[in-house]
C-alpha cells in the first residue's frame, strides 16, 4: 500500500487522446497514472501511487480558464493527493499556461504542495515562476528522461515535508526569492572575487541577480483614423501557397512580407498555412480567420480607417524563441516605418 | 514581436486569444481573439455570422489603435 497519493495533470497529446484536432477535449479523469505518469510512477517507487491523472485539451483550457479551473479541481479535491503535479510542459505554450493556472489553483484552493516542469522561455514560466516550482525542462519532450528523475525528487521532498533547497541544487526555475543563509567569506570578499573573476573573464556567479524590465511604453494612439495608414502582422502562420521563403511550422527563424495589393480577401487558393501549433483546417479554408483581409477591405471602402498596407508581415509564433521574436519585431517595426504605417493590428493564434 | 513594432511608436492592437500570454509578453493594447484556431472569426457559426465576428473585432481593434493607455489595457466587449 502506498505511502503518498499524487494527482496528476496532462494535455490531450500526453494522454494520447490525439493532436491539434482534439485539443478542445474537454476535462476528464481516470484512475492511476497515463502516459508520462507511468514513467514517473516508476521513478517514485512503491511509496507513491499516482491515484488519479487529469486530462484537458489545450485549447478548451485556454479557451475558458475559469471553467477548465473549476471543473478540474473539483476532480483533484476528490482524492484528496499529498502532491499535485502537472506536466512537464517543455515549449508548449498553452500547456505551458495550463499547468500553470491549474497547479496555482490546486496550491490556493486546496491547499497541497504543487510542482510542474517547463522550458525556461515557455510563456506559462514567466507566469508562474514567481508563484510555483517549475523544474526547469529541455525543449522538448525528448528530454523527458531527464526531467522525471527531478520531478520525483521534488515530490518526495514536497510529500515528506524536507526542506527544498535553491533552484540550482534542485533544478528548478528561479522564482525571484531571497533567503538567508550564512557564507564562510564575508561580502567584501565575496565582491572583490568576483570582481577579480570578472576582470580575468572567468566566470563568476553574483550573489543578486538583476531583473530585466522587459517593457515598452505604449505608443500614443492614432490621432486621426479616417487618414490612418493600417497594417496587418501575424504570428498565425499564414503565408502564399506554396511557402516561396520556407517560413518553418515551428521554432521560426524568420518572417516573409507578401503583397496584398488589389486583393479583396485572402483567397484559400493563395494563401494558406503552415503553423505546427493549432489546428489548421478553419484557417486553411479560411484565411481570413487569422488574417481578416476582407473585414478590413469593407472597413476601408466604408471610410471607418484611411487605407490598408499593400503587405502583410507573417510568421510562426509556435515553439519560435523569445530573441527570434524580438529580432522579427525589430525588423518588421523597421519596414513598417519606412512604409508609413500608423497603425498595426497583430493577430496571435 | 509586438513590443520590437511598438518600440518604434507605432500602436500595436494584439489580438490574442489566451490573454494572459499577451499581457505576460508586455503587450499594451489587446483585443481577445475568438478562438486558438481562428481569432479572427467563429467558423462553427457558419459564413456569414463568422464575417460578421470578423467586421466587428476589426472595428475593436481600430477603436484600441486611437484610445490612449496608460499601461496594459484589454479591449473587453
Amino acid at each position: 500500500m502506498a505511502k503518498y497519493k499524487i494527482v496528476h495533470y496532462i494535455n490531450q497529446f500526453f494522454a494520447g487522446i490525439g493532436g491539434e484536432e482534439k485539443a478542445d477535449w474537454e476535462p476528464e479523469v481516470r484512475e492511476g497514472a497515463v502516459g508520462p505518469g507511468l514513467g514517473l510512477s516508476a521513478a517514485l517507487g512503491s511509496d507513491y501511487e499516482i491515484a488519479a491523472t487529469v486530462i484537458c485539451g489545450d485549447n478548451y483550457f485556454g479557451e475558458n480558464l475559469d471553467k477548465a479551473t473549476d471543473t478540474l479541481i473539483a476532480m483533484i479535491g476528490k482524492y484528496k493527493p499529498d502532491v499535485f503535479i502537472a506536466g512537464p510542459a517543455f515549449n508548449a505554450g498553452r500547456y505551458g499556461v495550463a499547468c500553470g493556472t491549474i497547479c496555482k489553483a490546486v496550491e490556493e484552493r486546496l491547499g497541497i504542495p504543487v510542482l510542474t516542469g517547463m522550458y525556461e522561455e515557455n510563456p506559462g514560466a514567466d507566469m508562474f515562476r514567481k508563484d510555483l516550482i517549475i523544474v526547469r525542462t529541455p525543449n522538448s519532450s525528448a528530454g523527458m528522461r531527464k526531467v522525471l528523475p527531478v520531478l520525483a525528487s521534488l515530490i518526495r521532498k514536497m510529500a515528506e515535508k524536507q526542506e527544498i533547497l535553491g533552484p540550482d541544487e534542485e533544478g528548478y526555475l528561479e522564482r525571484g526569492i531571497r533567503i538567508n543563509y550564512f557564507t564562510e567569506e564575508r561580502g567584501s570578499e565575496r565582491a572583490i572575487q568576483m570582481l577579480v573573476k570578472k576582470l580575468k573573464g572567468e566566470p563568476f556567479k553574483t550573489d543578486l541577480i538583476m531583473p530585466k524590465f522587459d517593457r515598452v511604453d505604449p505608443a500614443a494612439p492614432i490621432k486621426d483614423i479616417r487618414k490612418a495608414r493600417i497594417a496587418v502582422v501575424t504570428s498565425g502562420g499564414i503565408i502564399p501557397t506554396g511557402n516561396p521563403d520556407h517560413i518553418e511550422s515551428s521554432n521560426a527563424t524568420k518572417w516573409g512580407k507578401y503583397d496584398l495589393t488589389g486583393m479583396d480577401r485572402m483567397s484559400p487558393d493563395d494563401f494558406t498555412s503552415i503553423h505546427g501549433g493549432y489546428d489548421r483546417q478553419f484557417a486553411i479554408a479560411n484565411p481570413n480567420v487569422v488574417v481578416p483581409l476582407d473585414a478590413l477591405r469593407e472597413l476601408e471602402k466604408a471610410g471607418e480607417f484611411g487605407e490598408l498596407a499593400n503587405y502583410f508581415y507573417t510568421t510562426t509564433g509556435t515553439g519560435t524563441a523569445t530573441a527570434s521574436a524580438a529580432k522579427f519585431g525589430t525588423e518588421i517595426g523597421k519596414q513598417l516605418i519606412d512604409d508609413h504605417v500608423d497603425g498595426v493590428i497583430l493577430v496571435s493564434t | 514581436m509586438v513590443k520590437g513594432i511598438e518600440k518604434y511608436g507605432i500602436p500595436v492592437v494584439h489580438v490574442a486569444t489566451v490573454v494572459p500570454i499577451s499581457l505576460t509578453i508586455g503587450a499594451n493594447r489587446i483585443v481577445p481573439g475568438v478562438g486558438i484556431p481562428y481569432p479572427m472569426a467563429n467558423p462553427t457559426m457558419g459564413e456569414a455570422d463568422s464575417y460578421k465576428i470578423r467586421v466587428s473585432m476589426v472595428k475593436k481593434a481600430l477603436k484600441a489603435l486611437t484610445t490612449p493607455v496608460d499601461g496594459q489595457t484589454v479591449f473587453e466587449d
